[in-house]
């Protein structure tokens, strides 16, 4: 016996329908979305490293370690003050502007949610946001530059001040993806408030406060405007923080890109290249240390 | 989760202990032999009232919880049995407008007395949630999370409180050997032990459980009911549920809340109808509205 017999056979193959096209052209846009984001990337990546790459590797390791020529159109290297000012200026602005973004952060989410403190605390770092980069280092030319002259830590007051509203804003969010069950489960054990927060909040939240700040850290790193108020442009090695006046990449793109001269040209190209490295490694390596804490937990 | 066959009303279960009786009456494990009224009061509650701002979730909840008993609290979705019980650790602190007004004493000591600190509470009266809810940390960090809080830091003192905790909650031999992995990698049953574990670490007197079944199978349920029956020697368990079988079997006494319609407002404000011994309430229980939910007929 076939119970089968008189069924007519099943069709399950997609039919044509509007829904089907509508998917169709929905997929290609976003297909071309993908596109327009990539093309402009990959065109600055592209021209960067097609000029900058021969003259940055050029006698490897000339160029990374050699000191600025103080004749802008004679030929060669190097780049090594400027990677040492940069370093220095964006490290010392992200000890600045990361801890205290951070505590900021907590204090408003965790402490001061409805109060008026922290709701006015909220709106001015959000007002920071958009305040112009060149503004802050008038700022900082005036606070700091006009009385104690050019130093890499003045360049470091100005980047903080651009890197704290975006480190806290990032911190903020993160500390609101914490599932409030984690919070119950440490508050239900007899843990105090602020134990709470530093042993279970903060490090269920840690991965993303590490890319809030790297964010913070590769967009402060190819600042310029703010640099040229209060850093200066050295040519030799500077490795004091408080004193003379300091360089650092992005200023000196700037100024020889700016020069008549080919030579300088060509060295704009190579710190160019040597930022877009520097800022591609530093992420790397922040990208490592986090995964190396999330997978210990 | 690692199984579909959720822990759910009507579903059929498995149950050994109780597999060949009559589906119409729950029946009792057995006729309690002790006089229940025997062990001191350890919460003393009268006519207590739960606000969440200005709605009043539960009102007129007047009972006494005894010490090593399992009291379980049943009744229909919104009656107000976690609302009670989270109130018993002031786990409403945390909620803005969340406050409770009667009569709440544990020991004898106003819970929501002047100088009465919430930490110093929850220190003593313990907490497992419905959901299990491990730290993202390694399993020996949870456990030892509660008594590093409270300062013990010796290595040789942390390992003992780990391995007796888990051993308290039935763990240790599934988990000894790897303490330095992540307590997310358990399964839904060895999680919510794992939360047990964390909980009895910090020896405490009462063990607060809010559906701690609800999101296991029945074979994990029927190992944390088994735990339950261990661990009442050391501890005072309550326990809200929604399976009445599961209260029929761990529980000494049972509290059956319901809701009311509130005629001013409108809305559904909790109430205690009964509490009674277990084997009372599911045999002969006093008010009509209890009889009605035990015999499936309501809620």
């Amino acid at each position: 016996m076939n119970l089968l017999a008189d069924v007519p056979p099943l069709d399950l193959s997609a039919k044509r329908s509007w829904r089907s096209v509508k998917s169709t052209i929905m997929t290609g846009l976003m297909v071309l979305s993908v596109v327009a984001v990539a093309v402009p990337l990959i065109a600055v990546l592209w021209s960067v490293g097609a000029r900058g790459l021969a003259v940055a590797f050029k006698d490897f390791p000339d160029f990374f370690v050699k000191e600025i020529p103080v004749v802008a159109r004679r030929a060669g290297p190097g780049m090594g003050p400027a990677i040492v000012g940069t370093l220095l200026v964006t490290g010392v602005a992200t000890l600045i502007a990361v801890p205290l973004g951070v505590l900021g952060a907590v204090y408003l989410h965790e402490y001061g949610i409805k109060n008026r403190f922290a709701r006015l605390v909220r709106f001015m770092a959000t007002v920071m946001t958009g305040v112009p980069s060149i503004v802050m280092g008038l700022f900082v030319y005036v606070l700091w530059t006009l009385s104690f002259g050019y130093s890499a830590f003045g360049g470091a007051l100005a980047l903080s001040c651009l890197m704290l509203p975006v480190v806290i804003g990032a911190t903020e969010q993160m500390l609101k993806l914490v599932p409030p069950h984690l919070r119950e489960a440490a508050y239900a054990l007899g843990t105090t408030k602020s134990r709470t927060i530093l042993t279970v909040v903060l490090p269920a939240a840690l991965p993303g406060i590490v890319s809030g700040s790297l964010l913070a850290v590769a967009r402060a790193a190819g600042e310029t405007a703010p640099l040229l108020f209060a850093v200066g442009a050295a040519t030799e090695y500077n490795p004091h923080i408080f004193v003379e006046a300091n360089t650092a990449l992005s200023i000196q793109i700037f100024a020889n890109a700016n020069s008549s001269f080919v030579a300088a040209q060509d060295r704009a190209w190579g710190a160019a290249m040597t930022l877009v490295l520097l800022t591609f490694l530093v992420t790397l390596a922040a990208r490592v240390v986090t995964a190396r804490l999330a997978s210990r937990r | 989760m690692s199984m579909s066959t959720e822990d759910q009303p009507g579903t059929p279960r498995v149950e050994p202990r109780a597999a060949a009786k009559a589906p119409q009456r729950i029946q009792v494990e057995q006729p309690k032999a002790k006089n229940l009224a025997e062990t001191p009061i350890v919460f003393d509650l009268e006519k207590l009232e739960v606000y969440y701002s200005a709605f009043r979730a539960v009102r007129g909840v007047t009972m006494h919880i005894h010490k090593n008993e399992i009291t379980a609290f049943i009744g229909p979705s919104g009656c107000g049995k976690t609302t009670v019980l989270r109130g018993f650790n002031r786990m409403h602190d945390v909620i803005p407008g969340a406050r409770v007004a009667g009569k709440l004493l544990y020991h004898g000591v106003d819970l929501y007395g002047e100088n009465v600190s919430a930490t110093e509470v929850r220190r003593r009266i313990g907490m497992v949630f419905q959901k299990p809810n491990p730290f993202p940390k390694s399993i020996y960090d949870n456990i030892a999370f509660g008594p590093r809080v409270n300062g013990i830091t010796g290595r040789s003192e942390l390992d003992t409180i780990v391995e007796k905790s888990l051993r308290g909650a039935a763990l240790w031999d599934e988990v000894k050997d790897r303490l330095k992995s992540s307590g997310l990698g358990l399964s839904g049953g060895q999680q919510q032990r794992l939360c047990i574990a964390r909980t009895i670490a910090v020896e405490p007197e009462v063990v607060l459980m809010d559906e701690p079944c609800s999101a296991l199978d029945p074979i994990a349920t029927a190992r944390i009911e088994d735990l339950m029956h261990e661990l009442k020697s050391r501890f005072t368990i309550v326990i809200v549920t929604h399976n009445m079988q599961q209260a029929g079997r761990v529980s000494d006494r049972t509290a059956f809340f319901t809701t009311e319609l509130d005629s001013k407002s409108d809305r559904r404000t909790g109430t205690l109808v009964e509490y009674d011994a277990t084997s009372k309430i599911f045999t002969n229980p006093s008010d009509e509205r209890t009889e009605h939910y035990i015999s499936g007929r309501f809620g």
